[in-house]
């Protein structure tokens, strides 16, 4: 049993593979994190303009991609678009992935977060001359993150986990390269060596959600 | 006084949807001039204030301020806006700033201070409110009161020429009504016009020039306050004086 999953053999063996994935995870979490937030204010900035032409659109875009698998919608941009004559690489295909998938659940957040800061505080802000992006730039949005902080970490740490989705286009990062160590030593012991990487990388996030969780609850009291 | 008005409202309807808020109202507002508008809830005072700055859209009308036509889609909105002051019922100070950092944000972003200056200016500012030493204070660490005054510095920090207040008193503890009505009284010495909604009757009596009854979206009388509050000509003012002095 030990010498199966715990093989410390293999494990040293396949360390520079693993360490190489996990570079490459905090890598594209360092991508795709910004750019799903970045969609996601972009979606959260249009969902205030209260025009219907605006509205409806954005709202189906947003259930859309928020009811659009992630894997499937990777795999249809990875081999589905091909076909099409459009070949991009498995990044790119990640990154726009995330950006549709990801985006759309940030921009509900951040939605939120706008939306429980009350408007005497943009018309403060507009009566003493602040111009729209400034208001929201400066009084709105540190409100609204503040609010939504607790959804917003926790979003961080799916999108984190769903970068393993990468390896089904061959990035190779964390999952994939354990799967590539696993497959070379015919042993699963880097597959467990990853899935402890990533604990140990995402544990104390998940503490620190706890912890805000507990906060709330006690200002809530 | 042939001097220019610092306010002129002339006209000024608003609806929203199918209600009829603003019905019609003039309001010309001299240089250090302080106008009372009193009326019942509902009779569009507030927003006629509002429509003053554009914090509301006038559906019709025209609002001119210190020379600057608010309605023309070639004014510079934000920069007309730091002339006029607001302070609100519900105080909106921003919550994660210092009452300095309230008071400076305008400063630096719209009127270009660098902090240095911004904040020398910013302290003058809560100096005459008389919260010199609070300036490092969040608003959750103030009273209603002393959030109000903070209020009132944000808006006079930019040196206005006229400032609006709506229902200033209206959402403070009684015991701290005295001290926004002082600030407001030494802001009224130093010779600010302003326009003031309330229902500090006593404040109305002591400091305004002119005192406004509004209802049902228009100017039913204007006059002194002795006028208004001892011989109103209108049977409407005249319920209403009578039903707040029973207060």
């Amino acid at each position: 049993m030990l010498e199966t999953f715990f093989n410390l053999e293999i494990a040293r063996s396949a360390w520079p593979i693993i360490l190489a994935g996990l570079g490459n995870t905090v890598l594209l979490s360092l991508v795709v994190v910004p750019l799903g937030l970045t969609g996601g204010l972009g979606l959260a900035m249009l969902a205030s303009v209260r025009k219907p032409w605006v509205r409806y659109p954005l709202m189906a875009w947003v259930d859309f991609f928020r009811a659009f698998p992630p894997l499937v919608l990777l795999i249809f941009l990875f081999a589905g678009l091909p076909f099409a004559g459009l070949e991009l690489g498995g990044f790119a295909c990640v990154c726009i992935a995330f950006f549709l998938n990801t985006g759309a659940y940030y921009g509900e957040i951040l939605r939120a977060g706008i939306e429980s800061v009350p408007s005497g505080q943009t018309e403060a802000a507009r009566s003493t001359g602040l111009g729209r992006v400034q208001t929201m730039l400066f009084v709105v949005l540190p409100q609204a993150v503040r609010n939504v902080l607790h959804d917003l970490l926790s979003n961080t740490l799916e999108v984190v986990k769903l970068t393993a989705l990468g390896s089904v286009v061959a990035m190779p990062e964390l999952l994939f390269q354990a799967r590539q160590a696993q497959s070379l030593t015919y042993n699963p012991t880097p597959i467990v060596l990853a899935a402890v990487i990533y604990f140990v990388m995402l544990w104390p996030l998940v503490r620190l959600l706890s912890r805000l969780e507990n906060r709330a609850l006690a200002v809530r009291v | 006084m042939a001097a220019r008005p610092i306010v002129e409202a002339r006209g000024i309807h608003k609806h929203f949807g199918s209600h009829h808020v603003l019905k019609g109202v003039d309001l010309a507002l001299a240089e250090r001039e302080l106008a009372f508008v009193i009326g019942p809830s509902g009779s569009g005072k507030s927003t006629l204030l509002r429509c003053l700055n554009r914090l509301e859209e006038p559906s019709s009308g025209s609002v001119v301020v210190d020379g600057v036509d608010m309605l023309d889609p070639r004014t510079d909105l934000n920069h007309a806006r730091q002339r006029i002051g607001m302070v609100f019922q519900s105080f909106n100070l921003y919550p994660h700033m210092t009452a300095l950092g309230n008071v400076t944000l305008a400063l630096r972003k719209v009127a270009g201070k660098t902090r240095e200056e911004a904040d020398a200016v910013g302290r003058t500012a809560l100096d005459r409110v008389g919260l010199a030493d609070r300036a490092g204070h969040t608003p959750g660490q103030l009273s209603g009161g002393q959030q109000q005054r903070v209020a009132i510095a944000r808006a006079i920090a930019l040196e206005p020429r006229v400032m609006l207040f709506d229902e200033p008193t209206s959402s403070l503890d009684p015991e701290l009504v005295g001290s926004v009505l002082g600030v407001m009284r030494d802001l009224r010495e130093s010779g600010m016009a302003m326009v003031v909604v309330s229902h500090e009757m006593g404040f109305a009596r002591n400091a305004a020039d002119r005192v406004l009854f509004m209802d049902q979206g228009l100017i039913v009388e204007e006059g002194t306050p002795s006028q208004i509050f001892e011989a109103p000509a209108q049977e409407r003012t005249r319920s209403f004086i009578g039903q707040i002095q029973k207060h």
